[in-house]
C-alpha cells in the first residue's frame, strides 16, 4: 500500500506544480513507483511541466466518469522506469468531480504505487477540497513573501479541518543573498511564524525556467541548484535523514559585492 | 536613489522585520477570523457593557489577541476611575 500526498499552497504562482514534477520525478529516479495527478481540473498544467502534454488521450474526469479505465488513462513517461501522470481535464471545472470520487480514486492508485502525489489548485474551494480528499499527508509550498506566507497559513488550519494533520513545508524560492542583506525572510522566520515542519529548502534557480521551457524536471540535472534540494526531499520522503542545504550567496566576491552595492542584478 | 545610499551606507530597517512584523499582525486577525474593523466593533460593545457597572476610562481601554504557541487569547486591558452606584442605574 503506497502513500498519497498532495502538494498545496493556497497561493498560486509559488511552484506547487513544478514541486510535484520534481518531487515525482525525484522518486522514480530512486526507483519508486509513482503516480501524479493533476487535480487543477480546467488549468492543466503538469503535463507540459513533465513535457507529456502530447500524449493525453483520457484525463481524470474520464476515469471518475468511468470513460475511461485508469491503466488506460494513466501516460507512462518514458524517461523513467515507473513514473506515471493521471492529466486533468481541461475542458471541464473543479465541479466535476466530488471529493468522495477522488478518495476512492486515490485509494485504488495506492494499491498500484509506492507514491500517488496529487498537484492541489490554488485557492481554497472544492478543488482544493478535491485534492485533499484522498490524501494521507500534505505538503505546503511557500514562498519567504507575506503573502504567500498568509496563504500559506491559512491552507494549514484548512488542512487541519479536514483532518489533515501535521503537514510539512517546503520552502521555495529562496534567495540567499537577499536573506544575507535582511531583505528577505529565513526558513527560521517562516517555520516560527507558521509552526510547522521542514521538509525542504529550494533556492531560486534561472535553471527552472529553463527545465519547464524543455519540459524536464531539473531533478533530472545533477548541476541544477533546485534540482539538489528537490533530490533531497525526495530522500526525506523515502524516510532518510538529509541535511538541509548550505545557502551560500551567489554573489560572493569583489565584483558580486560591487555588483549588489549598485543594484545590478545578475 | 534612495535605495543606493541605503546599500552603500548600510541600514537598520532590514525589510524581513518589517515583513515578519506586518505577517504577524494579519495573522492574528485571519486566524481568529476577525477583521481589525469587527474587533473594533467588539471593543465598543465592551465599552458600552461594562459601562453600565464600572466608570471605565475609555481612552485607555485596549482589546487586542496575543498568541503563545498553538494557543490565542483575547486580553482587554480597561482601566478602571471609579465604581458606578448601582442605584443610579
Amino acid at each position: 500500500m503506497g502513500e498519497a500526498i498532495v502538494i498545496t499552497s493556497g497561493k498560486g504562482g509559488v511552484g506547487k506544480t513544478t514541486t510535484t514534477a520534481n518531487i515525482g520525478a525525484g522518486l522514480a529516479q530512486a526507483g519508486q513507483k509513482v503516480a501524479l495527478i493533476d487535480a487543477d481540473i480546467g488549468l492543466r498544467n503538469l503535463d507540459v511541466v513533465m513535457g507529456l502534454e502530447n500524449r493525453i488521450v483520457y484525463d481524470l474526469v474520464d476515469v471518475v466518469e468511468g470513460f475511461a479505465k485508469l491503466k488506460t488513462a494513466l501516460i507512462k513517461d518514458k524517461r523513467f522506469e515507473n513514473l506515471y501522470l493521471l492529466p486533468a481535464a481541461q475542458t471541464r471545472d473543479k465541479t466535476a468531480v466530488s471529493p468522495d470520487q477522488m478518495r476512492d480514486l486515490v485509494g485504488e492508485m495506492k494499491e498500484e504505487f509506492d507514491f500517488v502525489l496529487i498537484d492541489c489548485p490554488a485557492g481554497i474551494e472544492q478543488g482544493f477540497k478535491n485534492a485533499v480528499a484522498g490524501s494521507d499527508k500534505a505538503v505546503v509550498v511557500a514562498t519567504p513573501e507575506v503573502s504567500s506566507v498568509r496563504d500559506a497559513d491559512r491552507i494549514i488550519g484548512l488542512l487541519e479541518a479536514e483532518e489533515k494533520h501535521d503537514p510539512s513545508l517546503i520552502v521555495n524560492r529562496i534567495r540567499p543573498s537577499m536573506v544575507k542583506k535582511g531583505d528577505m525572510m529565513d526558513i527560521n522566520d517562516m517555520i516560527e511564524i507558521l509552526a510547522i515542519e521542514l521538509l525542504g529548502v529550494v533556492p531560486d534557480d534561472e535553471f527552472i525556467v529553463v527545465s519547464t521551457n524543455r519540459g524536464e524536471p531539473a531533478v533530472m540535472n545533477p548541476q541544477s541548484r533546485a534540482g539538489e534540494a528537490y533530490r533531497n526531499i525526495t530522500r526525506r520522503l523515502m524516510g532518510e535523514k538529509v541535511p538541509f542545504l548550505k545557502l551560500e550567496d551567489e554573489n560572493q566576491g569583489f565584483i558580486g559585492r560591487l555588483r549588489k552595492m549598485m543594484g545590478i542584478k545578475g | 536613489m534612495f535605495d543606493l545610499f541605503a546599500r552603500v551606507f548600510g541600514r537598520d530597517d532590514a525589510s524581513k522585520d518589517v515583513a515578519k512584523e506586518r505577517l504577524r499582525l494579519v495573522l492574528v486577525h485571519d486566524r481568529a477570523s476577525l477583521s481589525p474593523q469587527a474587533l473594533e466593533n467588539l471593543k465598543n460593545d465592551l465599552v458600552k457593557v461594562i459601562s453600565q457597572y464600572l466608570d471605565i476610562d475609555d481612552q485607555g481601554f485596549r482589546v487586542d489577541f496575543s498568541r503563545d504557541e498553538d494557543a490565542m487569547a483575547l486580553v482587554a486591558n480597561i482601566p478602571i476611575r471609579k465604581k458606578v452606584n448601582r442605584n443610579s442605574l
